[in-house]
């Protein structure tokens, strides 16, 4: 008998609806959008500092618009994301063997919690604090 | 008595000498608490319809022949009960392979693909038999044991939407069993693998969706293997780029 | 098979991904919400304390970091996702966001230096 397979077509461009799953990927993979054009204002706002005080000061000035607010809000939902997709799966990428056995996950991912939490609060208090 | 309930399957059919695409025909099947996909098949096949075609040997999640799509997951029919199913079961083929008739498909892809990758141990001169056999310790044996329980099912690959998107990638569970012997203390077949692993169509074809672990009915986590080949592939690289050797 | 160089892209963008994991929620939530909206008082980003931050090597080293890395993170991100997404045009794309990352990457450099 002769064969004839069957190939299924794959929708190349709504595959991930198909599944919860595959909408989480999606969903963290787009939060490189904001953090993209975030760091677009970072740079942008460095250039501002660098051309003086009045270049700064309407930069400063453009991110108390309620445009740059709304922007600014959603994008810090989508770093949390970010971060939490990615400190969740270190123990995937990055498995770690004390002894005879590995250390736990949840161990590794509460460390990079921690670390996280650390750094989030070193710059958060230098802002605040050093040089006030 | 255990209860009966009838439920109906739906099954994806191919006959190729007649189909020119793939049909749903539902059976009406009674079915004990007891029940898996597999035990309703046989059934559709024993007393429905001769002709139904599906793989299967060991009923026990061992043989790994049985994976299909369940309601649309990836599943091993022999451990999917049907009491936690409701009334209607739909039955397909498992995505991204080529169906061969009804429920069986095409897995000559992967096949070549696990062979390319020689998952055996590799050395470079054999030790002879009077010297004894290769020690391990604990350690050595848990670093690479979770990716020995890989039975071959495929459900990672019809989970893995980039294989889906590209079938020249080698996929999870190919790559899983590379990494496993990459990290047996008696191998010494890495610098071999790594020609594979390390290609366009290796680890780098994968964007780290996790699927493939989240539907591994032996919990191997092809995933972290390949994550885990992509930050050794990249120190290679920068090695190499220095000049020095892994 | 040849050996990708898929690591000249993806060691940067594994080390961005972290290391905007670390610090991209802090960053957007003092410089986008909490200054703007007074929760931070302004004088926290004045001119004077920005000059001075990206005047010393530290600082503009820091701030090289922070934008660089996360940059070229996102743009690698990107470019996968929009081939996810089912454009197939993979070498333009990754000519353009890469492209993208640069521009901001050498802004930001330019910027630093005549600060």
């Amino acid at each position: 008998m002769s064969r004839k397979p069957y190939i299924r077509p794959v929708p190349k461009t709504s595959w991930y609806r198909k599944h919860d799953r595959y909408k989480r990927y999606i969903i963290r993979e787009v939060t490189c959008i904001f953090i993209g054009i975030y760091t677009a204002i970072l740079s942008f706002g460095l250039l501002n500092l660098s051309e003086g005080q009045e270049s700064f000061d309407l930069f400063m000035a453009t991110l108390r618009t309620p445009g740059a607010l709304v922007f600014h809000l959603f994008a810090l939902a989508f770093a949390f994301y970010h971060s939490a997709t990615w400190f969740n799966v270190t123990p995937q990428a990055m498995p770690l063997m004390k002894g005879d056995d590995f250390v736990s996950g949840s161990l590794i991912i509460r460390v990079h919690y921690a670390a996280w939490a650390a750094v989030s609060l070193v710059i958060l208090f230098s802002v605040i604090v050093v040089g006030a | 008595m255990s209860e009966v309930r009838t439920i109906t399957m739906e099954v994806l059919r191919y006959r190729p000498e007649r189909d020119s695409d793939p049909v749903l025909q539902s059976y009406r099947v009674p079915c004990p608490q007891e029940w898996v996909v597999l035990d309703a098949l046989d059934y559709i096949k024993n007393n429905i319809d001769s002709s139904l075609s599906y793989r299967w040997s060991c009923h026990m999640a061992v043989c790994g022949s049985c994976g299909m799509m369940v309601n649309g997951e990836p599943m091993l029919a022999c451990k999917t009960f049907l009491r936690e199913m409701g009334d209607t079961v739909r039955v397909e083929p498992l995505l991204n392979f080529p169906i061969e008739r009804d429920l069986v498909v095409v897995i000559d892809d992967f096949l070549e693909k696990l062979k390319s990758l020689k998952p055996y141990i590799i050395r470079k001169t054999e030790k002879p038999v009077e010297e004894g056999t290769y020690l391990q310790t604990k350690a050595q044996l848990k670093r690479f044991k979770q990716y020995t329980l890989c039975i071959n099912c495929l459900l990672c690959y019809a989970a893995c939407p980039q294989y889906a998107l590209n079938t020249d990638f080698i996929g999870p569970s190919a790559l899983a069993l590379a990494h496993r012997y990459n990290l047996d203390s008696r191998d010494e077949g890495y610098a071999m693998r790594q020609e594979m692993v390390a290609s366009h169509e290796g680890v780098w074809e994968c964007s780290f969706v996790g699927a493939c672990s989240e539907v591994c009915p032996k919990h191997v986590d092809p995933a972290s293997a390949v994550q885990q080949m992509k930050i050794t592939s990249t120190k290679d690289y920068f090695l190499r780029l220095l000049g020095g050797k892994r | 098979m040849a050996q990708s160089h898929k690591p000249i892209i993806w060691g940067p963008f594994a080390a961005g991904g972290t290391l905007a994991a670390l610090i991209m929620p802090v960053l957007i939530f003092v410089t986008g919400v909490a200054v703007p909206l007074g929760i931070l008082p302004p004088e926290s980003l004045s001119y004077n304390r920005a000059v001075t931050f990206a005047g010393t090597w530290l600082g503009k080293l820091i701030l090289f970091v922070f934008v660089s890395l996360p940059a070229w993170h996102a743009a690698h991100r990107t470019r996968i996702t929009v081939h996810d997404l089912g454009v197939r045009a993979d070498r333009l794309v990754a000519g353009v966001v890469y492209s993208l990352a640069a521009t901001l990457t050498i802004t930001a450099v330019v910027a630093l230096l005549r600060i």
